[in-house]
């Protein structure tokens, strides 16, 4: 309860005016899910210790935020008292955001969720704010669309949505990163065996890594032709370099002490790889996995640009961005931001997994 | 300055790789022109043709080279609407389209730096802020931007807004998180001990930001400067893609690949590689100054 006291005055007052203009536009709208989050706070707050009260403050906020919210849509204008409702509930939002940031984490499963629950407040006002701004402005829909229409536009092309991403993403991202990696991988341990290539290699690829190698997309399509071989080639070129830097300088990244720890157990140059440098290079390829990832849609996505089959995500985004169908083009963006978030999150899961004895993955 | 062999040597192996790609690469070709013209090419006879082809699918390293060459020195030099005639860079000079790019990166990497290290501060002093905004600034990073960059250029050309910003903005994108990510990074590197030694001293809220945090975060900055700087210059470049090709490095690799000009992509190319490693170098030589200036250098 302490904590609450603590938070601002302003998002206090902020917060209680939100309230107050939310009931005082009446209150329309569904209001199903806000008043059964209001009644479920009031219960919880009638129910729990108080040190767990915090929890009910933020829940019976949360219920009011998504009851003014909902309230204010249908009678967004540009108008001095709608602004200010906007300006009320942001400021509510940001309240609870502070007050989950100062609650005390759980352990388990529920701390983990409590570390989302900011973020997604965060992204959920960040999306009402747009649509309420675009609705009180009436922005044309040539240059923005609220979020409420973007969904409906996925909901209606699912299938056109699915097929551009198998082209780009399955066909065109995945396999270009899985050579690339997989080239990446190899060529490193080849050029660990010399201290030489080392040397000589890792400022050379840095450099390169460095680049603008989504350049070489019109050349690759040049050769490759139009269909997703090239815009793998292109992700081949893209994540090689990164990939390849990360990995050489994961291998060295054992101390003198432990290789010569295996010298002494008479490892061989294998043993020794799998079983010492190979594990401590996990961060540093897991780094690399990662920059690859987001870099690997992005080249795909590019490389349609210059040239592709009449399907694919960067193919269908030039073509309606030119028939001013913003809405599908969002649709795209929409599914393209899904998937890349999913790819770097199940990677960043396989590291967990992989270098939990890690000290950046410790203590989370 | 062990490592100028090596790095001489590799250098020498990935030309000398190029040289053995291009004629393979460009062999039907010449083979086919031969054919055309009912000769049989000799193995010397077909190498010196895969060189100096007009429009290759591999040009040779001394081609592009030569286009590099033409197309700044000699083009500014003695073209017809070169500097030394008109007193203003020709638009056929790399010099002009590499100048219209970099504009626009500096421009993109001044506000993403400046946008970058507010949020780092914002994030550092404030809890709000570090729960909330740093989970979507990475998220953030997810969403191609780069392949959005033409459709946002169009909207706001739509709006009126053209030239420099749009680019501007891309640049500004892809340049903050670097330095968010850095700075952040830096500004918590003061560990307990040094923060107490401040609390002894009794310095109040800014004197721990200049005189310990900030200048700790230095070494941080510059090294995500160096990352920022190299993606601001992807930004620009790919936003100059979508608008009809008008000016700017990615307007030449779009139109050399509209009318297959190998040769003009490939120089284009390597003056966007050598305007990334002229920046990047640029700051590095910044921060040894900064860090030698601080005491801080290693």
């Amino acid at each position: 309860m302490t904590r609450l006291q603590e938070t601002g005055g302003v998002q206090w007052a902020g917060m209680a005016l939100a309230f107050l203009l939310a009931v005082g536009l009446g209150g329309t709208g569904d209001l199903g899910l806000a008043t059964v989050l209001l009644l479920l706070a009031v219960v919880v707050l009638g129910l729990l210790p108080p040190a767990r009260r915090a929890w009910a403050w933020a829940l019976a906020i949360a219920g009011a935020l998504a009851w003014a919210g909902q309230a204010l849509l249908p009678f967004a204008a540009s108008s001095l008292p709608v602004w200010g409702a906007v300006v009320a509930i942001w400021l509510g939002a940001w309240m609870l955001v502070a007050q989950l940031a100062e609650a005390p984490r759980a352990s388990g499963l529920l701390g983990r969720f409590q570390a989302l629950l900011a973020p997604l407040i965060f992204g959920a006002t960040l999306l009402w704010l747009w649509e309420v701004t675009v609705r009180a402005l009436d922005v044309p829909r040539v240059i923005l669309p609220a979020p409420s229409s973007i969904w409906e536009r996925i909901l209606r092309s699912t299938d056109v949505l699915w097929v551009d991403f198998v082209q780009t993403f399955v066909k065109g991202a995945l396999s270009g990163y899985a050579i690339g990696v997989g080239a990446a991988l190899v060529f490193a341990l080849l050029v660990d065996r010399s201290d030489f290539l080392r040397r000589g290699l890792l400022p050379v690829g840095n450099f390169l890594a460095a680049l603008p190698i989504i350049g070489t997309a019109p050349i690759f399509v040049m050769w490759f032709g139009f269909d997703w071989q090239s815009k793998a080639a292109v992700v081949v070129a893209m994540v090689f370099f990164p990939m390849l830097v990360n990995t050489v300088q994961g291998l060295a990244a054992t101390d003198a002490m432990q290789r010569d720890l295996m010298r002494t157990y008479n490892a061989s140059w294998g043993q020794a790889l799998l079983r010492l440098r190979l594990p401590a290079a996990m961060p540093f390829i897991f780094n690399g996995l990662k920059i690859s990832s987001t870099l690997a849609l992005i080249g795909a996505i590019v490389a349609e640009f210059f040239g592709s089959p009449t399907r694919g995500m960067g193919f269908r985004i030039s073509t309606e961005v030119g028939r001013l169908q913003l809405d599908m083009v969002w649709a795209e963006i929409a599914v393209a931001a899904l998937a890349g978030s999913l790819f770097y999150g199940v990677i960043a899961l396989a590291e967990r997994g992989v270098t939990f004895w890690h000290p950046s993955q410790r203590g989370r | 300055m062990r490592n100028v062999i090596p790095v001489l040597a590799v250098t020498a192996a990935l030309i000398a790789l190029w040289y053995a790609a291009v004629v393979p690469m460009n062999a039907q070709w010449a083979q086919d022109q031969a054919r055309r013209a009912g000769q049989e090419l000799t193995f010397t006879a077909l190498v010196a043709d895969t060189m100096s082809q007009q429009r290759p699918r591999l040009p040779a390293p001394h081609q592009v080279a030569q286009e590099l060459w033409n197309s700044t020195v000699v083009e500014e030099m003695t073209g017809r609407r070169g500097f030394m005639n008109t007193g203003t860079l020709s638009n056929r000079s790399l010099v002009y389209h590499g100048w219209v790019t970099l504009s626009a990166t500096l421009l993109g990497f001044a506000i993403g730096s400046a946008l970058g290290i507010t949020l780092a501060v914002g994030i550092v002093y404030n809890r709000a802020m570090d729960a909330s905004v740093m989970p979507w600034a990475i998220a953030s990073q997810t969403i191609p931007i780069l392949a959005i960059a033409p459709m946002i250029i169009v909207v706001l050309n739509a709006v009126g807004i053209t030239g420099l910003v749009p680019k501007a903005i891309i640049s500004t994108y892809l340049s903050f998180f670097p330095v968010v990510v850095g700075m952040v990074k830096g500004l918590r590197a003061p560990d307990h001990m040094q923060l107490d030694q401040m609390k002894t001293y009794s310095a109040s809220g800014p004197q721990v930001f200049f005189k310990l945090r900030l200048p700790s975060s230095m070494p941080y900055l510059f090294a995500s400067l160096k990352v920022a700087i190299a993606a601001a210059l992807v930004g620009a470049i790919v936003a100059e893609l979508p608008t009809g090709a008008v000016a700017g490095l990615g307007a030449r690799l779009l139109s050399g690949s509209y009318y297959g000009q190998t040769v003009q992509i490939w120089s284009a190319l390597f003056a966007a590689a050598i305007l990334a490693a002229g920046m990047v170098a640029l700051i590095g030589v910044i921060q040894r100054i900064t860090l030698r200036r601080m005491g801080m250098a290693t």
